[in-house]
């Protein structure tokens, strides 16, 4: 076994590797950026080493800083986590001319599944199914159309040394697949200084189903079950989970061949991962072999038990597996969220700064979370904006779902924007729920971005009565001030009025042992908890189901997190009420006529001058926020009115920049 | 007797009508409420006792003696506020536009005097047109009157002014002299001088919003401290403003069970201080994680933003809060900041409110801006009411606390109770680079030099220690401490006792 092992990586990955270092007493070395100073995975590991400034190009990607630190520290390991250089074949060269152990494939595994199209014939060759295409080099567009109409429409014409949605045509005729042959080969050609484009069969309602495979040195390859990650945004993953509600048990066991057949045929050890395409038929097709450790690992962990990192190591170590493919059970259902620093209301732009308030829920036996911030820590913009992983399992999928519906609503996030409240929007989902997934689920259930979950009506009253629990405790709370007028006696509280923007509910309230009966319309809301005023976080038992929320206080009221929508909910005497009618109604200003800061930043240049027209798209100004130029455009053809920045003002968010006529 | 109960209800009701309904309707109608409809949302329900419910005007001139409403314009009383006792006036439009009468003024007196005799709070809700012109010299003697007692009540009541109207002429002179004034946007204004005066003399068109309304006053001339939505979240908001003050000079601050744990950690404190000592943070989160439940009520929020001011509770009890803001102006003290911040030290010293300061300051802020407008005499108010004040003092240095500003926020030497840094402190009379440039003034041209000296001025200087060593902090904390230190300090501190000399009074430079 080693003695020593160094994590290439950061972030809730270095940490996760740390984790099962400590478990097997493998003293264990992090490494660390500038920017990373200080960082949750240098404080957890044993030594921590210094390699280089903030950009990863500078750091965490520099084969040679890596390698000296092994050196420095005498590891004689390194695991690569994912990302950075853990499918980077010339760095698992490096390190075993130096004699350090890659805790991952051989380099010949790494090298012949990174080529897109070398792997789709090595899985020819093993007997994987792959989606029905032309992987030779196509000529031109006449040719590509020939090509497609052999396969039969739609098809999809993509770069093959492409990634991330970059140099991708889906063509539903031929006029489509001509026009697309042209553009996704000049988009190849600058993107990734290759040209070559090959043509696939498109899947309709396609679902991205994986296979975790597992093998050692010495021949034995195993698969773990499926993960099913069709929750993604522009080929993000944002929820996943295994098994998969599409896979039965015949389908599972005919992918998880195929997946062990071509890792076989590569000579395949360590953890890896074969991605499936799958038709709602249960046809299923090859799509690629990630050669590392995925991010999503933890749900297979908590469906199987085995701990992943731990086999890596022993496999690395030359150990055999401990168990063979019949040993392998698949116990319950597991789910994973990835929380990240991102804005779902602003089209999930990216958020940086300090994580003023990060408290997670309880781990347990239901709920796991892999994180590598801690409140307090800085979210740069130099790496990968996740700040978490929040797993949960449960017998079955409802049990699970329903676990991390509760995990949600009590995960506390402040200072940056994060998607929590969408991931919870995602989960109460009925679609969602019923399982029917596929990989356009998010383009097509929020075609318009994400403005808060629509709670329905029984969710949505218990979130009221939760407002008139906090409210009858704090103003109790308030009546316990010293100095009072003796003979004070206050009076009891029949009746409250909720008013939620236009909504407006009349609420009953009766008190009960531990708690309070709340009648809204013909419902009977029981709400029971141990809340007290001050506390942020509300758990107790609501219409007798355990339910979590979020709770602030707000003038005359409170805002009320739960199920993916914020409410803000004013709280008034009956009297008040009445009277309220009289207010001013006061609409929100008009923003339409300005242009506004998306973000804090700097101004580094107006483009236009007062008076000026300008044309939609038009460059106005760039702001530069953590040193990332952002281009605003004009939304609309209009006339400048007012310039009411300078270039080098630092401005905050939705401060005005320019005034249209 | 039935006869004359049953002509006491007819004047109840006629005194409930007020100006009658078509008013009530027009009140409405502007979207505010009338007189005796504050009062309801702002006292506990049942608690109001109102006096004079019968007065009248005695006015006889331009038809006057024709037109008496009982109350005349004014609704005075008493009630309660989560139990405790509070005086207030409700001026009503609705009666001849609020206007003030000799009679109105005697009312509001009234209520004054017996505040300062039993050690209870003044609420004034004012809505009113200005003086009452058919009475002349006798409206002004009336505010003159009501001017005199909140003089005389200053320091001895907190006094709090919501302006939820008009309130124009002499009359803005009474909530002046008040502790507080909020403000209601859109539907309350005050100026000395309206928008057709200041035009004839001026010839500058402003609207009354842009004059003297509630942004106005709270963005850019300091004179009211809060503004609020409207009338109900405004009545709301004074509820809960109240709960942080003492009745009297005579009491101690109120305290307020806390579900709040005294010692609560807060880990991420100790990251709060960025490692650049020229990157800000936000010094309303320091204030957040270590007061009671994260309440704090914040004045002047939108003035002066370089220094936070404002109530919170330690463990149940009031503390005021006064702490420089790094990410306005670096933090830096100025006229406005320091103007606004001696109000409030002052407000805390009379009332018994020990005060919590939170020091990350870099200097004075420098320019002929400031020289010309008077920085010497207006700094002079923050040092001269920090010295002054004999409450319990608790100074927390977070960062910089640098030159004749470190002095002022609060010192050791201007009798700081407890005075405590954290490790991010350096407590110095200048910057290093600063401090280099004046020092070795003759090796500015060699860059190498200057660097090595920097250096060794920060290594000496920026740091708790020397001032440590002389007694000027008491003790280095570590930042996740700090909430429990504080209620420690303040816990010893609660029957501390100190007195000024006698005097008059002081004479604080104005």
């Amino acid at each position: 076994m080693f003695r020593k092992i160094l994590i290439a990586n950061r972030g809730e990955i270095a940490c996760r590797v740390i984790r099962t270092c400590r478990k097997l007493g493998i003293r264990n070395v992090a490494v660390y950026s500038e920017a990373d100073d200080g960082a949750q995975h240098m404080r957890l590991a044993d030594e921590a080493i210094a390699i280089g400034k903030a950009p990863a190009a500078e750091s965490y990607l520099v084969i040679e800083k890596i390698i000296e630190a092994c050196e420095r520290s005498g590891a004689d390991a390194v695991h690569p986590g994912y990302g950075f250089l853990s499918e980077n074949r010339r760095f698992a060269e490096a390190l075993e001319k130096k004699g350090i152990t890659f805790i991952g494939p051989s380099v010949h595994a790494v090298h012949a599944m990174g080529d897109k199209i070398e792997s789709k014939k090595l899985a020819k060759a093993a007997g994987v199914n792959t989606i029905p295409g032309y992987l030779g080099a196509i000529s031109g567009p006449d040719e590509a159309a020939k090509i497609a109409a052999e396969i039969g429409y739609p098809v999809m014409i993509k770069a093959s040394a492409g990634g991330g949605g970059k140099g991708m045509r889906l063509a539903w005729n031929e006029g489509e697949c001509r026009e697309g042959f042209v553009s996704a080969t000049s988009e190849a050609r600058s993107s990734f200084g290759d040209e070559r484009v090959f043509i696939e069969k498109f899947i309709q309602e396609p679902r991205h189903i994986e296979i975790q495979v597992l093998g050692d040195r010495h021949g034995n390859i195993v698969y773990l079950g499926e993960r099913e990650c069709s929750i993604q945004r522009r080929h993000q993953k944002v929820i996943e989970e295994a098994p998969s509600p599409l896979i039965d048990a015949a389908t599972r066991k005919a992918m998880g061949e195929q997946a062990v057949a071509l890792a076989r045929e590569v000579g395949y050890f360590s953890a890896g991962t074969v991605e499936m395409v799958v038709g709602p038929d249960k046809s299923f097709y090859f799509l690629e072999m990630n050669t590392r450790l995925q991010v999503e690992h933890p749900v297979t962990e908590l469906v199987t038990g085995i701990d992943l990192v731990e086999m890596m190591i022993r496999v690395a170590a030359g150990e055999k597996l401990p168990f063979t493919q019949e040993q392998i059970e698949l116990n319950g259902w597991a789910m994973e969220s990835r929380i990240y620093a991102e804005d779902p209301y602003r089209g999930f732009l990216p958020s940086t700064g300090r994580l003023q308030r990060y408290r997670m829920p309880q781990e347990g036996r239901h709920v796991r979370i892999d994180t590598g911030v801690t409140e307090g820590s800085e979210i740069s913009l130099y790496y990968d904006p996740m700040i978490a992983k929040l797993c949960t399992w449960g017998r079955d999928r409802n049990e699970a779902i329903r676990h991390m519906r509760g995990a949600l609503d009590a995960t506390e996030i402040d200072g940056i924007s994060h998607n929590v409240n969408f991931l919870a929007a995602v989960a109460g989902h009925p679609r969602f729920q019923a399982g029917r997934l596929s990989t356009a689920f998010i383009a097509e259930e929020f075609p318009d971005g994400f403005q808060g979950a629509a709670l329905p009506e029984a969710e949505r009253n218990a979130v009221l009565s939760v407002a008139v629990f906090a409210h009858l405790e704090s103003e109790a709370r308030a009546r316990r001030i010293s100095g009072q007028m003796p003979g004070y006696r206050p009076e009891a509280v029949g009746e409250l009025v909720l008013f939620v923007g236009d909504d407006r509910h009349v609420a009953q309230v009766q008190p009960a042992v531990d708690g309070i009966d709340v009648t809204i319309g013909d419902h009977i809301i029981p709400v029971r908890s141990h809340w007290r005023p001050g506390a942020r976080r509300f758990e107790g038992v609501v219409q007798n189901q355990p339910f979590s929320a979020l709770i602030r206080p707000r003038p005359e009221g409170f805002r009320i997190t739960h199920g993916g929508a914020d409410l803000d909910i004013l709280v008034r005497t009956p009297r008040a009420a009445e009277l309220a009618r009289h207010m001013p109604v006061k609409l929100p200003p008009d923003t339409s006529k300005f242009l506004l800061c998306p973000m804090p930043g700097l101004v580094v240049s107006i483009a236009v001058s007062e008076g000026e027209q300008v044309k939609a798209g038009q460059p106005l100004a760039v702001v530069e926020a953590m040193k990332m130029e952002n281009v605003l455009r004009a939304e609309r053809d209009g006339t400048v009115a007012k310039v009411a920045a300078r270039p080098g003002d630092s401005l905050a968010v939705d401060q005005v920049i320019l005034e249209f006529a | 007797m039935q006869d004359i109960i049953r002509q006491l209800e007819e004047k109840r009701d006629q005194a409930r009508l007020g100006g009658g309904q078509k008013r009530i309707d027009a009140q409405h109608g502007k979207g505010k409420l009338t007189a005796r409809e504050r009062i309801e949302l702002l006292l506990d329900p049942g608690s109001f006792e109102e006096w004079d419910m019968f007065v009248e005007h005695t006015c006889t001139d331009f038809g006057m003696a024709g037109q008496r409403i009982p109350g005349d314009g004014v609704v005075t009383g008493y009630g309660t506020i989560n139990g405790r006792l509070v005086f207030v006036f409700s001026q009503d439009f609705t009666v001849f536009g609020g206007s003030l009468s000799d009679s109105h003024a005697r009312k509001i007196c009234k209520i004054m005097d017996k505040a300062m005799q039993v050690g209870a709070p003044v609420i004034g809700l004012n809505d009113s047109g200005g003086a009452r012109i058919q009475e002349g010299v006798d409206s002004l003697a009336g505010y003159a009157e009501v001017f005199q007692r909140n003089v005389l009540a200053s320091g001895v009541v907190p006094q709090i002014s919501v302006i939820m109207g008009p309130c124009a002429g002499g009359a803005v002179y009474s909530p002046a002299m008040t502790d507080f004034i909020f403000m209601v946007k859109d539907s309350s204004y005050m100026f000395v001088t309206g928008p057709d005066v200041v035009k004839t003399v001026t010839q500058e068109v402003v609207t009354q919003e842009q004059l003297g309304g509630a942004i106005t006053h709270t963005t850019r001339s300091s004179v009211a401290d809060v503004a609020f939505e409207n009338d109900i979240e405004t009545l709301n908001q004074i509820r809960r403003f109240f709960d942080f003050l003492p009745l009297s000079n005579r009491e101690k601050p109120p305290v307020r069970p806390s579900n709040d744990d005294p010692a609560r950690q807060e880990p991420s404190l100790d990251t709060l201080v960025p490692a650049n000592p020229n990157k800000p943070y936000d010094m309303i989160e320091l204030i957040g994680k270590v007061v009671d439940e994260g309440d704090f009520f914040e004045l002047q929020p939108s003035f002066a933003k370089n220094i936070v001011t404002g109530f919170a509770r330690l463990d149940g009890a009031t503390v005021g809060i006064v702490a420089n803001q790094p990410m306005v102006l670096a933090g830096c003290l100025d006229i406005d900041s320091s103007r606004k911040a001696a109000r409030f030290v002052r407000f805390c010293d009379c009332f018994n409110i020990p005060i919590v300061t939170f020091v990350d300051v870099p200097g004075f802020l420098p320019g002929t801006a400031q020289e010309y407008g008077g920085i010497i005499k207006h700094g002079a108010k923050l040092l001269f009411a920090f010295a002054e004040a004999t409450v319990p003092k608790v100074t927390l240095i977070t960062r910089k606390a640098y030159g004749g500003a470190y002095d002022v926020m609060s010192s050791k030497h201007l009798r700081g109770d407890v005075n405590f840094a954290w490790p991010s402190a350096e407590i110095a009379v200048m910057g290093p680079k600063g401090a280099v440039e004046i020092i070795f003034r003759a090796e500015l041209d060699d860059k190498a030099k200057i660097e090595a000296r920097t250096e060794e001025y920060r290594a000496k200087f920026a740091n708790p220690f020397v001032a440590g060593r002389r007694g000027f902090i008491d003790d280095v904390i570590m930042p996740h401490n700090t909430r429990h230190r504080l209620i420690r300090a303040l816990a010893m501190l609660r029957d501390k006792k100190l007195e000024n000399p006698w005097k008059k009074h002081d004479n604080i430079p104005l």
